[in-house]
């Protein structure tokens, strides 16, 4: 019997704003009782088993969804223990709302396959499908982990790798002069510290409030548009976003070289990427840039990848094509208006979805969209819902690493010994850690060695 | 023909002492070797024994019914407690010892205990038969048969001293050192690396200014290692330790010289600790620091020779006399014995269980520098903790694990075999990770309770450990019923105390988590307070006061315990778990780890890989049955 209760949002993040958030283990029942209401306020969790239940999911006096709750006793479950599944209907934004308010009441996150994992331990699921269990288990985490990647682009990880050092700077300090209390004071270390874990405190705020108003990731098919430079890609950016009227949002924190844009296309979210044009890059920025578009379709759901076909093919083509093979991708050989110069059998060859536009003359823009759309109803393309799972997972994190701070400055403002400080703040340091994907190890006994001179 | 013993320790200094105490005081037959009879117990380096940390160890050794707390306690000459100022968690001992009596009078101990047979011989090969130690051979070509061995050779394997140009095949302080056991342990898949260290001159004290350097004293009160010992037997008179410092003069001699340090002119192979850098290694590593601490401490109460702390180093003989010259204090000094480092093999200790005997050949134990740590009181916890196993193998009974979440011991032990050690392994407070539950003050209420189990710990002294854990329990108790009204009484005390009076009514336990204040403080306000023994008052005042902080560290307790609890098999095979990623596959099948937990805390095992490999050992679970 597994000892906490998880949650995760169990169906993909479609665009129609109908999900399931499911909770699994002892206190699954605990936490609906706290946040769901019906209209007569009965005790949902002491009716029959697999029964469903009309209300809402309410936060203190906020009204956060309307859904249907089912409610699912074990053993007779997918996990065997008891668990709820939460049917929402306010789309995305409500659903990451609803699973969050599950977290706050006592349930964590789950790990990528910890569902199946669970059923499997608890008997649920026979032997002969323990390893692809296992398989599960790893693939998922190899997805989860490249997600994290993903999200922590925009100056986040460096911004966490820099609260990082401040903390571990001071806790070896620390650890160094309760080491070797002959050699380093700690005389009034707490008001030193003082300014830099609240400094520190208020980072964390910053970004937790950035993870909130959901700007630091947005939801949506992450569609990226490369192609050698002046192809047409920004064209047809902007015939995308602004035909739609879709609402764009600039990402912030962007020194960077490429655009994203949210548009959406009869209700499928798109999350636009605009990069930079691939070619032998002159100087220092330029290749960086590029290097960025090679990341960026590293990265994509989708890419869309434009040809000018009034200009023969090159080497850079070719890489361009190279990396996206066995990729979702559409090719749009763009400027028909003008004279073709390319083989177009040749790319026929290689790629499925081939369209033959000219974004100039806004012809072919609508076959384009109509594409998207049959590719996404035909489930050859979704989002990856692991993003949005991660993306909770990391403001957990930084959660924790936020209380972990406080606890620190609330020592100091105790007068405590400063040994506690470095206890809290180390907590800190691994919370932190977990985010960008690095964990303590030797960090510490490596900075006090590095650091201080100590011994005899 | 050979004669035969449950026990055979190699080595005798401070593992080999605690090990063979530990089994012939269990009962067993017990044979420990040493290559000099002269040098047991020795302290060829600083003259101290506990600080930051290894005071810790000293405790629980104690509390686990060892020898070395005791000894320390009737031969030190100086004692402090550092960090008093500090939390209880890193409150720690350090005495400075008369070198000669401590050796001395472990040396009376050793030899007056039943079943313990001392002899001087050098061990040149262990006699293994199918995975299986039977025994060891001496230089003299006999052989000694033995359910058990315990290797505790420190620096003695094939061991170097290097002192500038000059190179000497010797052990510490020129003894012999044993140059074949190595060849043995290769011959039975022992792999060996090589460790180097180094310890300062010894200076004349006659010839030393002591009026140019800052005097040190010990503690007014002070407290005795060893929970055994009566606190009014170490209130003796206390020698000075003395502090100066180096210099530019000092730096620029090294500066110019470093072309013959045997480290930077590449003559030695073995990695030394960065804990304890050579000066040499200070002046390059922080030539920001314009002067480095020097400490004179006593060797001791029947010589002239003063310890030079800070300032070990290799540089030859003529840079050395130069450069001590330049410290204030010691312009004039004779040295009596130069600086060295020396080098000596010791073993990947990946290769032992948690319990200390090697994975590959069973009843073989080992403890001390020998596994890569350093330090005499490292030593001794291993030493301690291999003897005990070595017995329960002999008694067929089941071994001992000291786990992070009980003891320092087991934080020393599983860094040891969990972590990849590239550098003689020091303990410090920082690694370990529930230290506000591990602190000196309760090594016996966390540990003596398995001495006791073990047979160690007499009837009597548990009776009185589980006296102190009621008294403990039941004045908390009672602390906690106790409330006080906003009288004038109560707020006159407090204005007295430098605390904040009160508005209206305080339960106890509120008054005595103020920083300011302490249990034995608020005696006066506390009209029913039972007469306790200071061992219990302490508690109460740590538990009470520090009560947030340790409950949440017992909770995190509780997590790190169901991990380590759940075991792998012995037999499991990590190439045959589908899914597991090449590196993990690797790393588990390096270290062998007993439990989740463990395997959880080797460098390159993801949370993911140990998630596939608890659903992977859930289904070796089911083929089993």
């Amino acid at each position: 019997m597994q000892d906490s209760t998880i949650c995760a949002i169990s169906t993909g993040l479609t665009s129609s704003g109908i999900g399931i958030v499911r909770i699994s283990g002892h206190k699954a029942f605990s936490i609906i009782k706290k946040i769901f209401k019906t209209k007569k306020d009965i005790d949902i969790t002491e009716g029959e088993s697999h029964k469903a239940y009309y209300g809402h999911i309410i936060s203190g006096r906020e009204v956060i969804d309307e859904v249907i709750v089912l409610i699912m006793k074990g053993p007779h479950t997918y996990t065997t223990e008891d668990t709820v599944e939460i049917n929402c209907h306010g789309g995305v934004a409500v659903m990451k709302k609803v699973l969050d308010l599950v977290v706050r009441s006592g349930a964590r996150i789950a790990e990528p396959g910890e569902f199946t994992k669970r059923a499997y331990l608890n008997g649920r699921i026979d032997l002969s499908r323990a390893e692809a269990v296992m398989d599960l288990i790893s693939s998922k985490n190899e997805m989860a982990l490249k997600n994290s990647v993903k999200l922590l682009d925009g100056g986040l990880y460096e911004k966490i790798r820099d609260m990082r050092d401040m903390i571990l700077e001071h806790t070896a300090y620390i650890e160094a002069a309760l080491d070797d209390p002959e050699h380093y004071s700690l005389d009034s270390y707490g008001d030193k510290i003082l300014p830099d874990v609240d400094k520190i405190i208020s980072d964390v705020d910053n970004l937790l409030k950035t993870f909130d108003n959901g700007r630091i990731i947005t939801e949506g098919i992450r569609t990226v548009i490369v192609g050698k430079p002046n192809v047409g890609k920004s064209t047809l950016l902007n015939i995308l976003s602004g035909s739609e009227k879709a609402i764009v949002t600039d990402i912030p924190g962007t020194t960077r070289d490429y655009l994203e844009e949210e548009i959406n296309l009869d209700g499928i979210t798109l999350n636009l990427v605009d990069t930079a044009g691939i070619r032998q890059a002159n100087d220092e920025v330029e290749r960086i840039g590029v290097e960025r578009s090679f990341e960026n379709m590293e990265s994509a759901d989708l890419v869309i990848y434009v040809v000018d076909l009034s200009v023969p093919l090159d080497d850079n083509d070719e890489k361009i094509m190279s990396s996206i093979s066995g990729r979702k991708s559409i090719v749009l050989l763009n400027k028909s208006d003008l004279e073709t110069r390319i083989n177009i059998e040749y790319i026929k060859a290689r790629f499925d979805n081939i369209l033959i536009i000219s974004a100039k003359e806004h012809k072919g823009t609508d076959e384009l969209k109509k594409m998207i759309r049959d590719m996404f109803f035909n489930g050859e393309l979704s989002f990856n819902d692991e993003i949005c799972i991660t993306n909770l997972r990391q403001k957990n994190l930084l959660s924790d690493a936020l209380e972990s701070l406080h606890l620190v400055r609330q020592s100091v403002h105790d007068g405590m010994p400063e040994d506690f400080f470095s206890i809290d703040l180390l907590n800190a340091y691994n919370s932190l850690g977990f985010i960008i994907g690095e964990s303590v190890e030797s960090d510490l006994i490596d900075e006090i060695f590095e650091k201080f001179c100590m011994g005899k | 023909m050979s004669e035969i013993f449950d026990v055979c320790v190699v080595g005798a200094g401070h593992a080999g002492c605690e090990a063979a105490l530990a089994c012939a005081r269990l009962g067993l037959k017990t044979i420990i070797f040493t290559v000099s009879i002269d040098s047991i117990a020795l302290m060829p380096c600083n003259p101290n024994i506990g600080g930051s940390s290894k005071g810790h160890l000293v405790r629980e050794i104690d509390a686990l019914g060892g020898e070395m707390g005791i000894n320390i306690d009737k031969t030190f000459i100086q004692s402090k407690m550092l960090n008093k100022s500090k939390g209880p968690a890193v409150h720690s001992l350090r005495a400075q010892a008369d070198k000669q009596e401590y050796s001395r009078s472990m040396r009376k101990v050793l030899e007056n205990q039943d079943n313990l047979i001392v002899k001087q011989a050098e061990v040149t090969d262990l006699i293994i038969d199918e995975g299986k130690v039977t025994g060891v051979k001496i230089g003299s070509g006999l052989s000694y048969s033995a359910k058990a061995v315990v290797l505790c050779t420190g620096t003695y394997l094939k061991a170097r001293c290097l002192c500038g140009e000059a190179i000497n095949y010797t052990g510490p302080n020129g003894l012999q050192p044993a140059n074949y056991l190595s060849d043995s342990l290769r011959a039975a898949g022992i792999e060996l690396q090589r460790f180097k260290t180094g310890t300062p001159a010894r200076m004349d004290k006659r010839t030393i200014d002591f009026s140019k350097m800052e005097e040190q004293f010990g503690d007014d009160r002070v407290i005795p290692f060893s929970f055994t010992t009566d606190p009014d037997t170490v209130q003796i008179e206390q020698d000075s330790c003395w502090l100066t410092y180096t210099n530019d003069k000092t730096h620029e001699i090294i500066r110019n010289n470093l072309d013959r340090s045997p480290i930077y002119a590449g003559v030695i192979e073995g990695t030394g600790p960065r804990y304890c850098p050579s000066i040499e290694d200070k002046v390059v590593k922080f030539s920001d620091k314009d002067r480095h601490q020097v400490f004179i401490e006593p060797e001791g109460r029947h010589t002239n020779e003063m310890y030079v702390g800070g300032m070990s180093s290799s540089l030859p003989e003529d840079v050395q006399v130069e450069m001590y010259h330049t410290v204030p204090g010691l312009e004039n000094a004779r040295i009596v014995r130069n600086a060295y480092a020396i080098e000596y093999d010791c073993i990947k200790p990946d290769q032992l269980k948690p319990t200390l005997e090697f994975k590959k050949v069973s009843g073989l134990f080992s403890a001390g520098q020998f596994n890569g740590s350093s330090g005499y009181e490292e030593a001794a916890a291993q030493g301690i903790l291999a003897g005990i196993n070595a017995a329960m193998h002999c008694l067929g009974k089941d071994c001992i694990i000291l786990d992070r979440s009980n003891s320092y011991i087991g934080v020393l032990v599983d860094d040891l075999v969990t972590k990849d050690i590239t550098e003689p392994y020091r303990m410090m407070t920082s690694r370990s990770e529930f230290r506000l539950l591990l602190r000196q003050d309760n090594a016996d209420l966390r540990l003596t309770s398995i001495g006791h189990d073990v047979g160690l710990i007499s009837r009597e002294r548990y009776d009185h450990l589980i006296e102190k854990e009621r008294l403990i329990s039941e004045e908390t108790d009672r602390v906690s019923t106790v409330y006080l009204g906003a009288n004038e009484r109560v707020n006159s005390f407090l204005r007295d105390h430098g605390s904040t009076p009160l508005i209206s009514g305080s339960s106890l336990i509120e008054l005595i988590k103020r920083p300011e204040l302490t249990y034995d403080d608020l005696a006066p306000l506390d009209d029913d307070r039972p007469n306790l023994p200071l061992e219990v008052r302490d508690q109460v005042n740590i538990n009470i006061k520090y009560d947030g902080y340790i409950k949440r560290q017992i909770r995190q307790v509780e997590q790190y315990k169901k991990t380590e609890n759940k075991k792998i098999p012995e037999s499991i095979d990590y190439s045959k778990v589908k899914s597991l990623r090449i590196e993990a596959v690797q790393k588990l099948t390096k270290f062998r780890p007993l439990s989740i937990g463990q395997a959880s805390r080797i460098s390159g095992v993801t949370p993911a890989d140990i998630s596939v490999l608890l659903v992977y050992l859930e289904r070796f679970d089911h083929k089993q049955d």
